[in-house]
């Protein structure tokens, strides 16, 4: 098991945006996380990359409690990830946004090595044609990638992925899908957060659900779909539906 | 980041700067330069915390006023050679702006800018109200202390060569600073200094390395200002215009830019020389400066380097 949270709890004034949450990921597995829109998805990522603390619950990764390390630190061991909203270092070209993602990494690469890593990188995601434009020129489907390169650079053993499927186009999606598994072969640990259930159905090992900040529900991709809590936490309650739909 | 050519043309360009005077032996020109040079190293320096990190140190004429008043105190009191004490006064000023750094840096944008300008009127006041440091009235040399330097008229040439060599190490920390690890990291710091922090830049530590190398530079300036102008007050020490006039230069120049933040200085030390002579206005070259950085701001946000640039992508490599 690579990365454990347990009884993980935040709030933010009286709204408790992370609650009670507790998960075991194993290496070299992708685990997806899905939920309505304020489940608290995001911001369990950012308790895990270090953004927040939780005021309750512990973090492990590897069996060591990484629950009060900085956020650089928990870089520093391999943990990258994406943001939702992209971030692009906008004045920077996407050579250097990578090479940033390599120099303060896992490996802590100087600045020759890690222009290397950054071209294998670039390479790998599709952004060679763009090597040189300043990142904040990219269109969104780009931005996305160079996230997705940035994080890579820092070769990391998890690998936090934000929604880097919303807002492309299926043909986008394909491909960034076929980037997200050749990850996963690398021997790569992946959690993520996606809203395209078809996209997250096919690509995750387990799927945790969360909803108004609890976890609902956990399992293979097929028990998720098949879960009654599920369902009704994304339609509202199906009988109900079914009743109004009868009286009509 | 690869190297450019930059310093292949701005390095031999100062020194010829530099040496003009000496080999013409122009007492005035050398004036001039003098003050040239000083401008240069000050913009040179606040354009690593400026132009590099994304920070607006407003009030960063604090560092060269403590830098000054170290330096001067040091040989005003105790006879300390002119070298170590503005290296000491550099070093001093660079370790109180790495641990003010620490509290201010943790401020951004506006607020940040307003809190350094708070730092910069809180020493000066102080300093107004030390008395062994003279108050407000300052501190003036007893000529003697230039006997150790062959008299006033050699020690002038001293402080001219110092200063010289000042701006030329300050641009070259500055290059290598912007071509290395660090300032990659700093680079990534302006940009989006919440994405650095994930990508594993230690933010705080960068941002105060960045503001110290900053404070260093200027403060040794003022070491050797104060020695020339044998002495030193409060009120020139930490003059807020000043401060403005680094700023301006900066942006003239193009924000990020070792090159930019030279031409930057040395252009406006030439529209300065303008404006001041005009016999009919006073001060004028202030509201010149205002405007100037409000049609920068407005249109070329990134100053003359940026403009060049952006017309001429070869020029890249050149004016970095």
């Amino acid at each position: 098991m690579i990365l454990k949270g347990t009884n993980l709890k935040l709030s933010f004034g009286g709204l408790v945006a992370v609650n009670n949450v507790s998960f075991e990921i194993e290496e070299k597995t992708i685990f997806g996380i899905i939920g309505p829109n304020g489940a608290g998805k995001t911001t369990l990522f950012n308790i895990i990359s270090g953004v927040y603390k939780p005021q309750e619950g512990k973090l492990f990764f590897k069996d060591k409690d990484i629950t009060n390390f900085p956020t650089y630190k928990r870089a520093r061991l391999g943990i990258a990830r994406t943001h939702q909203i992209v971030k692009p270092l906008s004045e920077l070209t996407v050579i250097e946004n990578v090479m940033v993602g390599a120099c303060f990494g896992k490996k802590n690469y100087n600045l020759k090595q890690a222009q290397k890593v950054a071209l294998d990188v670039i390479n790998f995601v599709g952004l060679s044609t763009k090597m040189f434009t300043q990142a904040g020129q990219l269109n969104v489907a780009f931005k996305k990638r160079l996230e997705l390169a940035r994080a890579l650079a820092n070769e990391p053993e998890i690998l936090l992925l934000d929604e880097v499927l919303a807002g492309l186009n299926p043909k986008e999606v394909d491909s960034m899908l076929n980037v997200i598994l050749k990850i996963k072969q690398n021997g790569i640990t992946i959690i993520m957060i996606e809203h395209l259930m078809h996209a997250i159905m096919k690509a995750s090992d387990y799927i945790m659900v969360l909803d108004s900040g609890e976890k609902i529900a956990q399992g293979s991709p097929q028990e998720i779909s098949n879960n009654q809590r599920v369902i009704e936490a994304y339609l509202g309650d199906p009988k109900l539906a079914m009743q109004l739909v009868g009286a009509k | 980041m690869q190297k450019g050519y930059t310093l292949f043309w701005l390095l031999p360009a100062l020194i010829a700067l530099v040496i003009y005077p000496i080999v013409t032996n122009n007492v005035m020109l050398r004036e001039t330069v003098f003050l040239i040079l000083l401008s240069i190293t000050l913009s040179i320096s606040l354009n690593i915390i400026l132009g590099f990190t994304g920070y607006v140190s407003f009030g960063h004429i604090v560092y060269y006023g403590i830098g000054a008043y170290f330096a001067f105190y040091l040989m005003y009191a105790y006879k300390v050679s002119l070298i170590v004490s503005i290296v000491l006064g550099g070093l001093v000023s660079a370790a109180i702006a790495f641990v003010l750094g620490q509290a201010v840096l943790s401020l951004r944008g506006a607020i940040f800018a307003i809190a350094t300008i708070g730092v910069n009127e809180a020493v000066k006041s102080l300093i107004n109200n030390i008395s062994i440091l003279g108050g407000a009235m300052g501190l003036y040399f007893d000529f003697s202390i230039y006997d150790n330097y062959g008299g006033a008229l050699k020690a002038i040439w001293l402080s001219y060569y110092l200063m010289g060599t000042l701006t030329i190490l300050s641009v070259i920390a500055a290059y290598y600073i912007k071509k290395s690890k660090f300032g990659l990291g700093l680079f990534s710091i302006r940009e989006d200094q919440d994405a650095s922090a994930v990508l594993g830049i230690k933010t705080k530590l960068y941002k105060s390395l960045a503001y110290a190398t900053s404070a260093f530079f200027p403060a040794i300036a003022g070491g050797i200002f104060a020695f020339k102008a044998g002495n030193i007050e409060p009120s020139g020490a930490f003059n807020l215009v000043k401060s403005i006039e680094m700023i301006v230069m900066v942006m003239l120049g193009g924000y990020g830019s070792v090159a930019g933040s030279a031409l930057g200085a040395l252009f406006y030390e030439k529209i300065k020389s303008i404006l001041l002579v005009m016999p009919y206005v006073k001060d004028l070259h202030l509201a010149v400066s205002g405007l100037i950085l409000l049609i920068i701001v407005q249109f070329a946000p990134s100053g003359i380097v940026g403009f060049l640039t952006k017309y001429f992508k070869n020029l890249r490599k050149v004016l970095e």
